[in-house]
């Protein structure tokens, strides 16, 4: 299993302190009526992540920044942000490997809350119409759903999802059709689909197999260049597709 | 929203949509090399303002050309016609506005069919 995505620097680059350049696009409900560019200037290391970047503005010199983080290391997915025009998490990429000018802009397709805080509703409501949990009636007669590591492993790469958003809100269809279930919603179903224990493949085929499902994809591949934890997600898509239409069930 | 088939109920394995998409995926094998055979012969074997009405036909004399031109005309309107169904479910929103685009799509694309059919078939 691999981990969330870094870029390697050289150890003795992450010690310097460097000039670092925000471009931040902001959104206060109750004042604006449109978004707004705000730029900060800041001296940082070079390891510090952009999130670090973000918690320094917020923390001495402007207060009203709003963004989400919580675990800070790549795996609660909740500061997924566009950073110079591409989807990334901001606690996993350094200033050394983003560069010391940043734009950065909430995820697209989405409704903004506030500033780098979008409303993620959609976008959950859209994981659970694909059934993402374990579907088994039949009592299996001991604690434990036995699994070979090759049955394990047919879905291995889906498993790593942290629903973080990144893919789907990369995915032009996505930005304009609010109908698409989007790439996080089709990797999720597709770590069910494709598990040997599970017994509801074909109820999740048949939901992705709607004019909402997987036909939507135009395989652009912006998902899997977006996504943090590298899971190819047009692949797993294409699977999903591939399994509707080979499904004689 | 996607969810809206009740649990254990099966209404078909493949529906159009899938047919659809997979009609995209062979067509667009079979067009890639009609069209570059198409491209070779009307833009680097003959210059295009050459294209008078007695190329045409020495080249239809062969009814393989006929056919050749003919699937190229079937094909490149299904399949771009199927692309632009796509975009417009994507792009265009309001429900009585999507089926008027649409509906525009197919009179067009069928009178081109009708055109172009009509034409082969009858050219002299």
């Amino acid at each position: 299993m691999t981990t969330t995505t870094v870029e390697h620097t050289e150890p003795t680059a992450l010690i310097k302190e460097v000039d670092v350049h925000l471009t931040i696009k902001r959104f206060n409900p109750e004042v604006d009526v449109r978004p707004h560019w705000r730029e900060y200037d800041l001296r940082l290391k070079s390891s510090d992540t952009v999130l670090n970047a973000l918690i320094a503005v917020k923390g001495t010199i402007d207060g009203t920044l709003s963004f989400r983080r919580s675990c800070a290391h790549g795996v609660c997915g909740s500061d997924a942000m566009m950073i110079n025009g591409a989807n990334r998490l901001g606690c996993v990429n350094l200033i050394s490997s983003v560069g010391t000018d940043l734009v950065i802009e909430p995820v697209r397709g989405l409704p903004v809350i506030k500033d780098l805080v979008v409303d993620m509703e959609p976008f959950f409501a859209q994981y659970r119409s694909v059934l993402p949990y374990l579907i088994a009636n039949d009592d299996p007669g001991y604690k434990e759903r036995y699994q070979s590591p090759e049955d394990r492993a047919r879905f291995d790469d889906t498993t790593k999802c942290i629903l973080c958003g990144a893919c789907s809100t990369s995915c032009p269809v996505y930005w304009a059709n609010g109908a698409y279930v989007g790439p996080a919603a089709i990797v999720n179903a597709h770590r069910f689909i494709f598990d040997s224990r599970d017994q509801a493949a074909s109820e999740r085929l048949d939901i992705l197999n709607q004019k909402s499902g997987v036909w939507r994809c135009r395989t652009s591949f912006n998902c899997t260049e977006a996504c943090p934890r590298g899971i190819k997600v047009t692949q797993a898509i294409e699977e999903v597709k591939r399994a509707i239409l080979y499904d004689r069930s | 929203m996607a969810a809206a088939l009740t649990r254990g109920q099966r209404s078909s394995r493949q529906n159009f949509e899938t047919w659809a998409w997979f009609f995209m995926r062979i067509s667009g094998v079979i067009l890639f090399f009609l069209a570059l055979i198409h491209m070779y012969i009307m833009h680097i074997e003959n210059d295009v303002t050459h294209t008078t009405v007695s190329f045409v036909a020495r080249r239809w004399a062969n009814p393989w050309w006929k056919l050749f031109d003919w699937w190229l005309l079937v094909l490149g309107l299904l399949h771009g016609g199927n692309g632009l169904r796509t975009i417009i479910d994507d792009y265009v929103k309001k429900p009585f506005k999507r089926s008027l685009t649409k509906a525009l799509l197919y009179v067009v694309g069928s009178g081109l069919f009708l055109l172009g059919t009509i034409t082969v078939l009858t050219f002299k």
